[in-house]
C-alpha cells in the first residue's frame, strides 16, 4: 500500500493555492471554471484530483503552469510554489520555473515528444539547457534516467524515434524527461488513460515510487478511483470547479463524507459483485451546464439527502470531518446524514440464458498481409446471454466485431449467427434479416451519430431502412417508443447531435441498435469513453434493454471490472488467439490463465475492503506481424516452462464445463494458483 | 401505440425550415438570372418581367445574411459587395440607363452632359455610356462565373466522393485523371479547351470544370478519406446501406463547411478567369458589354491619363467583386471556427 506516513523536514508547501479561482471568458459571457480552491502540497507528497469530465481538474493543473490561453484568466487567490507567488512572476522567471521546477505530463506521450528528434537527443537537450552541463555528462545523466524509469535496453531507446515505441514505452520518456530537471512538483494529467491496463500498472507502480526516491511532490489528476487509491496519500474529490471532499485517500475511501464521493463510488462496478447482486446506481441528472452553476451546493440538484432551503442557499464552507487528519467535506448535512445506511435493497434479478447457439464461431482466421489479426478463434455464445470479449489494444477483438458484421471478410474459418455462414459474406450481400438480427454500438458517442442529421431522423431511417415500419406516422410514433425506452425526452427527436451530451448519445446509438428488434447486438466499448457516473447509468440502461427484448449481447472491452459486472461468459484474447474463456466467476477465480491473473492483478481498485495480490508482467506485447511460436504470451509469463512454452501451441485444459484455458502448465499448478483478489479482514464502514 | 400514432399524424411540421427558404430565395434569385442572360431570346416578350421576383429576393438574402453573420466585419463587408453586384445585376434592366452597347457620344469625360445625355462615368472612344456597360456587365461576369463554379463543383464533389469513399481502383482512376489535368498550366488548357470547342459562354464552363474540378475533387477525397473511418459511417455500413447513400447523404453534408468556404474563394478565381479570358478576346464575344472586354477596348485609349477612367472603372468593378467573395470566404471561415 502506497499509503504511508512520509516525515517531513521541511515546513513550507511545495505548492500552495489560496481561495483559487478561474474564469474562462467565452461568447456566451464568463464561465468559473473553478471556484475557492485551496490546496497544501508538502515536500514528496502525492496529491490526487479525482471528478469527472468538467470539474475543473485540469483547469487547476493549468493555472499553475499558468498555460490557461487567451480565454482562461485567474480572477482571485493565490498559487504560492515554495512560498513565491507565482502569479507575479514575468515570462522570463515563469519559463525558468515552469522547465526546472514544475513539470507536466499529459495524457497523449506522442504529443509531448517531438517525433522528428530521437529519444536520446530530447532527453539530452534538458539537462544542457537547464544546468549548462556538457553533451557527455547530459548523456550520461540521460542513459541513467532511463533505467530508473525501468526502461531496458537504454542504448536501443535512445537512438530510437518515438514512433518506434509502444504508449508505455514512450510515457515513461516523457517521464524520464521530466525528472532530468529535478523538478519540485510533478503535475500528472491522466497520464495513464491512454494505456492499455497492464502497461498503466506499471506506470502506476513507476509513478508511485518517484516520490519516495526523488522527494518529488506530484499532483495527480484523474476521474479514476481506483488509481488516485493506489498512488496517492491525499486527494480532493472535485465537483463543479469546487473541492467537495478533501481528506487523506484511506480516510476518505473508509469514510466517504459526502454524498458525490459516495454515488461516484456507487457508479462504479468493483470486481467483487456482478449485476445480479449489486446493481450500479447512477448519480440522478446531469452535470449543470457551464455557466449555470445552482445556488448554495453546486451537487444539491442531483444529491438524494437535498433539503431545500438549507441545501439551496448561500455558499456552503468545507465542514470537518476529522480534524487529526484534516478530513473535510463541503456538505451542510455532514453531521445529519445516516452515512452508514445501508443503500435501498434493489431487487436482485437473474438472467435467463438457453442453452441454444445463437453465434458460433470456429477456427476464425483473419490475416493482414502479415499480421494475423485473429487467429483460430472458436467460442459458442447462447440466446440471450452476454459474451465478453476482453483483451488489450491489438488482441484482435475489434476485428472479429469487424468480421462478425460484415466490414472485413476471414480469411479461414466460419462464424455462424443463427446457422447463417457470415465469415465470407459482406454485409452489401447479407439478406436484410440477417443484418436486420445483428447490430451494433460503437466506442465513440461523439462520432456514432451523424452530426448532420436529427436524432429523430437518424433512428427513423433505420426502422425505414431495416424494413419495420412503412406509414410514415408508424415510424415517427416507434422513434418515439424508442426514446422513452432509453429514457430520452421526446423533444430529443429534432434535436441534432451537437446538443446532447456524451451519455445521451451514447443513449440515441443504444436506441438505433435495439430499433430493428435484433437478436444480436455488438457493443464495441460502448462505456469507455464515458464519465464515471454516466457509465453507470449506460450499463444499466443496455441490461434493461437486452432483457426486455432478450437480446444477445457481445461486450467487447477491455474493462476488466465492468466486464465482471455485465458478462456471463468471458472470452479472454491476447494477440489474436485466445488464452481462456468460461463462466464470468470461473474465469475471475482460480484457475487462472497466468495472462488473466496479470490482467486482473493490474486492475486499479478502488474498493477498500479488496486486497489485490501482486502479480508482475515483464516486458512489452510483441508486434502482431511476428507473433511468438508456440504460445503467444510465452514471452511475458512469468511462468514460462523454457523449450515447451516458446516452442508448442498450448493445449486448451478444460475445467469447469466450458472454462477452457490454453496452456501448458499442469494441470495442478493451475489448481493451484492464489486468487489475485482477496476481502480484507478488517471492515469499513461503507457498505456498497 | 395507437394513441401514439394518431399524435404523431397530428403533429404538424413547421412550414420551411431556415435552411429551404434560403435554398428557395437563392433559386428565386438564380434561375431568372440564367434564364436572362443564357436564353434571353427564348424568353420573348416575357423577358423585362423575368427579374421582377428576385429584387426582393436578393435583398432578403442579404438582410438574413447581415444578420447572421453580424459578428464578423469580414463577412460583412464581403456579402455586401457580393449582395451589392448580386442587386445590380437583377435590377440592370429597370434602371434608368443609357444603350450600353449604342455608339452615342464619344470620348464623353465622367460628368459631362451632352445632347441631353448625362455621362456619368463618361463615354468610351465609340461612344457607349461607361456606367451602364459596367452595371449591364456584371450580370455576364455573375452568371457565367456562377454557373461554371456550380458545374465544377458538382462534378468536383461527385469524383472526390468517389475516390474518397469508395477508395481502391476507382480512387486510383479518379486520382490519375485528376493529376492528368493538373498538370496543364491553366491558361494553356482554358486557350486550348475554347479553341478545340470554340469560343461561346458554355464553352468556358467546360474550361473552367476541367481546370477547377479536380482540385475540388482533392480536396473533398481528402475530406471524405478523414470522415470515412467516423463510427456513424460504420454504422449506417452495418445496417446495409448502399454506397450512393453514404456518399450523399452521410458523409456530404459534414464535410460542407469546407466546401462552402472554398466555393467563395474559388468563385473570385473563376471571375478573374472568366475576365482574363475576354481579355485575351477568347470565351463570350462582343458587343454585350463585359468587364474584360471593357478593359481590353480600352487599355490603349486610356494610356492617356485623361482617358484612364474607361480603364479604372471595370477594373474596379472586378475588384470588389473578387474582394466581395474572398471576404465572404474568410468571414465564414472565421464564423465557422467560433462555434
Amino acid at each position: 500500500m502506497s499509503v504511508t506516513f512520509r516525515s517531513r523536514s521541511d515546513d513550507t508547501p511545495i505548492l500552495e493555492c489560496r481561495n483559487l479561482s478561474v474564469t474562462y471568458s467565452g461568447r456566451r459571457g464568463d464561465v468559473p471554471a473553478v471556484v475557492d480552491f485551496n490546496l497544501t502540497l508538502m515536500r514528496g507528497e502525492a496529491h490526487g484530483l479525482v471528478g469527472e469530465s468538467g470539474c475543473g481538474k485540469s483547469t487547476i493543473a493549468l493555472a499553475i503552469m499558468r498555460y490557461l490561453g487567451v480565454s482562461g484568466r485567474i480572477t482571485g487567490g493565490q498559487i504560492l510554489f515554495q512560498g513565491r507567488d507565482l502569479l507575479s512572476l514575468d515570462a522570463a522567471e515563469l519559463r525558468q520555473v515552469r522547465g526546472a521546477d514544475i513539470a507536466m505530463i499529459y495524457q497523449e506521450p506522442m504529443a509531448s515528444l517531438n517525433p522528428s528528434l530521437t529519444i536520446g537527443e530530447q532527453l539530452i537537450e534538458v539537462p544542457m539547457c537547464h544546468e549548462a552541463v556538457s553533451r557527455r555528462e547530459a548523456t550520461k545523466r540521460a542513459r541513467a534516467m532511463l533505467e530508473r524509469v525501468r526502461l531496458a535496453d537504454g542504448d536501443r531507446m535512445m537512438r530510437s524515434y518515438p514512433h518506434q515505441l509502444s504508449g508505455g514505452q514512450q510515457q515513461r520518456i516523457v517521464i524520464a524527461m521530466a525528472l532530468l530537471s529535478h523538478p519540485k512538483l510533478l503535475l500528472l494529467d491522466e497520464p495513464t488513460t491512454a494505456l492499455d491496463v497492464t502497461v498503466e500498472a506499471g506506470i502506476v507502480d513507476l509513478i508511485r515510487d518517484i516520490s519516495a526516491e526523488f522527494g518529488t511532490s506530484m499532483l495527480y489528476i484523474s476521474h479514476n478511483l481506483g488509481l488516485v487509491r493506489e498512488t496517492c496519500d491525499r486527494m480532493t474529490v472535485m465537483y463543479c470547479g469546487q473541492p467537495v471532499e478533501v481528506g487523506r485517500v484511506q480516510s476518505v475511501f473508509s469514510r466517504m463524507r459526502h454524498p458525490y464521493t459516495r454515488g461516484l463510488f456507487a457508479a462504479i462496478p468493483s470486481l467483487g459483485a456482478d449485476k445480479n447482486t449489486r446493481p450500479l446506481t447512477a448519480i440522478a441528472g446531469q452535470l449543470p451546464a457551464p455557466g449555470e452553476r445552482p445556488a448554495g451546493c453546486a451537487f444539491g440538484p442531483r444529491c438524494a439527502s437535498f433539503v431545500a432551503g438549507r441545501c439551496d442557499q448561500g455558499t456552503i464552507p468545507l465542514a470537518k470531518v476529522d480534524a487529526l487528519t484534516g478530513h473535510v467535506s463541503r456538505c451542510v448535512r455532514v453531521d445529519e446524514i445516516d452515512w452508514l445506511a445501508e443503500p435501498p435493497p434493489r431487487e436482485q434479478r437473474s438472467t435467463d440464458v438457453l442453452s441454444e447457439s445463437v453465434v458460433s464461431v470456429s477456427a476464425l482466421t483473419k490475416r493482414y498481409q502479415q499480421v494475423s489479426a485473429n487467429d483460430g478463434l472458436s467460442f459458442e455464445v447462447n440466446r440471450g446471454e452476454t459474451v465478453a470479449l476482453v483483451g488489450e489494444s491489438g488482441c484482435g477483438k475489434s476485428t472479429f466485431a469487424r468480421i462478425l458484421m460484415g466490414l472485413v471478410q476471414a480469411t479461414s474459418g466460419s462464424v455462424t449467427l443463427s446457422r447463417v455462414e457470415l465469415s465470407q459474406l459482406p454485409v452489401t450481400k447479407r439478406s436484410m434479416k440477417t443484418i436486420r438480427s445483428l447490430q451494433m454500438i460503437f466506442q465513440n458517442p461523439f462520432d456514432t451519430l451523424n452530426p448532420s442529421h436529427t436524432i429523430g431522423a437518424q433512428i427513423a431511417r433505420v426502422i425505414r431502412r431495416l424494413g419495420i415500419e412503412r406509414d410514415e406516422a408508424r415510424i415517427r410514433a416507434r422513434v418515439l417508443e424508442l426514446l422513452d425506452l432509453v429514457k430520452l425526452p421526446r423533444q430529443f427527436a429534432d434535436r441534432r447531435p451537437r446538443q446532447l451530451s456524451g451519455g445521451q448519445k451514447q443513449r440515441v446509438g443504444i436506441a438505433r441498435a435495439f430499433a430493428g428488434k435484433p437478436a444480436v447486438v455488438v457493443a464495441d466499448e460502448p462505456v469507455s469513453a464515458l464519465d464515471v457516473s454516466v457509465q453507470a447509468a449506460i450499463t444499466e440502461l443496455l441490461i434493461d434493454m437486452q432483457r426486455r427484448e432478450g437480446t444477445t449481447l457481445l461486450f467487447i472491452s477491455h474493462d476488466l471490472s465492468v466486464v465482471r459486472y455485465l458478462a456471463d461468459r468471458v472470452v479472454v484474447m491476447y494477440l489474436g488467439q485466445i488464452m481462456e474463456q468460461g463462466r464470468t466467476q470461473e474465469v475471475f477465480a482460480p484457475p487462472y490463465h497466468p495472462y488473466t491473473e496479470a490482467l486482473l492483478a493490474a486492475v486499479p481498485v478502488a474498493d477498500q475492503n479488496m486486497l489485490k495480490r501482486k502479480v508482475l508482467l515483464g516486458g512489452e506485447m510483441p508486434s502482431a506481424s511476428q507473433p511468438p511460436p508456440g504460445c503467444r504470451f510465452s514471452t511475458r509469463c512469468s511462468y514460462r516452462i523454457s523449450g515447451v512454452c516458446d516452442v508448442l501451441a498450448p493445449p486448451n485444459q478444460e475445467f469447469a464445463s466450458g472454462h477452457r484455458i490454453a496452456c501448458h502448465l499442469p494441470r495442478e499448478h493451475l489448481l493451484a494458483m492464489q486468487p489475485v483478489f482477496r476481502e480484507a479482514s478488517q471492515k469499513t464502514d461503507y457498505v456498497s | 401505440m395507437n394513441a401514439l400514432i394518431q399524435q404523431t399524424r397530428e403533429h404538424r411540421r413547421s412550414w420551411m425550415t431556415p435552411a429551404q427558404l434560403i435554398g428557395a430565395l437563392l433559386l428565386i434569385v438564380w434561375v431568372p438570372l440564367m434564364a436572362y442572360v443564357m436564353f434571353h431570346q427564348a424568353l420573348g416578350i416575357a423577358a423585362p418581367y423575368v427579374l421582377l421576383p428576385s429584387v426582393p429576393a436578393v435583398l432578403a438574402l442579404y438582410v438574413m445574411a447581415i444578420y447572421h453573420w453580424r459578428e464578423s466585419w469580414v463577412a460583412v463587408l464581403g456579402v455586401t459587395l457580393v449582395c451589392f453586384w448580386l442587386l445590380v445585376a437583377v435590377t440592370v434592366p429597370y434602371l434608368p440607363l443609357l444603350d450600353p452597347n449604342k455608339p452615342l457620344v464619344p470620348l464623353a469625360l465622367p460628368g459631362a452632359l451632352k445632347h441631353g445625355m448625362s455621362f456619368m462615368l463618361g463615354s468610351d472612344m465609340r461612344g457607349r455610356d461607361v456606367l451602364s456597360r459596367t452595371l449591364w456587365g456584371c450580370q455576364r461576369v455573375l452568371v457565367w462565373g456562377i454557373t461554371a463554379t456550380s458545374v465544377a463543383y458538382v462534378v468536383g464533389v461527385g469524383l472526390g466522393l468517389i475516390g474518397g469513399y469508395l477508395s481502391g481502383w476507382w480512387d486510383e482512376a479518379v486520382t490519375f485523371v485528376g493529376n492528368v489535368l493538373l498538370s496543364f498550366p491553366v491558361m494553356v488548357l482554358f486557350i486550348l479547351v475554347l479553341n478545340v470547342l470554340g469560343q461561346s459562354g458554355f464553352n468556358i464552363i467546360i474550361a473552367v470544370t476541367f481546370s477547377s474540378a479536380p482540385i475540388i475533387m482533392r480536396i473533398v477525397r481528402g475530406l471524405a478519406m478523414q470522415e470515412k473511418s467516423r463510427d456513424y459511417i460504420q454504422a449506417a455500413q452495418t445496417r446495409g446501406e448502399s454506397a450512393l447513400w453514404i456518399m450523399v447523404m452521410e458523409l456530404l453534408p459534414n464535410i460542407r463547411g469546407p466546401l462552402i468556404v472554398d466555393a467563395c474563394l474559388r468563385l473570385g478565381y473563376t471571375t478573374v478567369a472568366i475576365t482574363t479570358l475576354t481579355f485575351l478576346g477568347l470565351g463570350l464575344q462582343p458587343p454585350d458589354p463585359d468587364w474584360g472586354l471593357m478593359i481590353k477596348e480600352a487599355a490603349p485609349v486610356a494610356l492617356l491619363w485623361k482617358y484612364s477612367y474607361m480603364l479604372l472603372v471595370p477594373s474596379l468593378a472586378v475588384t470588389s467583386l473578387i474582394l466581395g467573395f474572398n471576404l465572404t470566404a474568410d468571414g465564414l471561415r472565421e464564423m465557422s471556427q467560433r462555434d
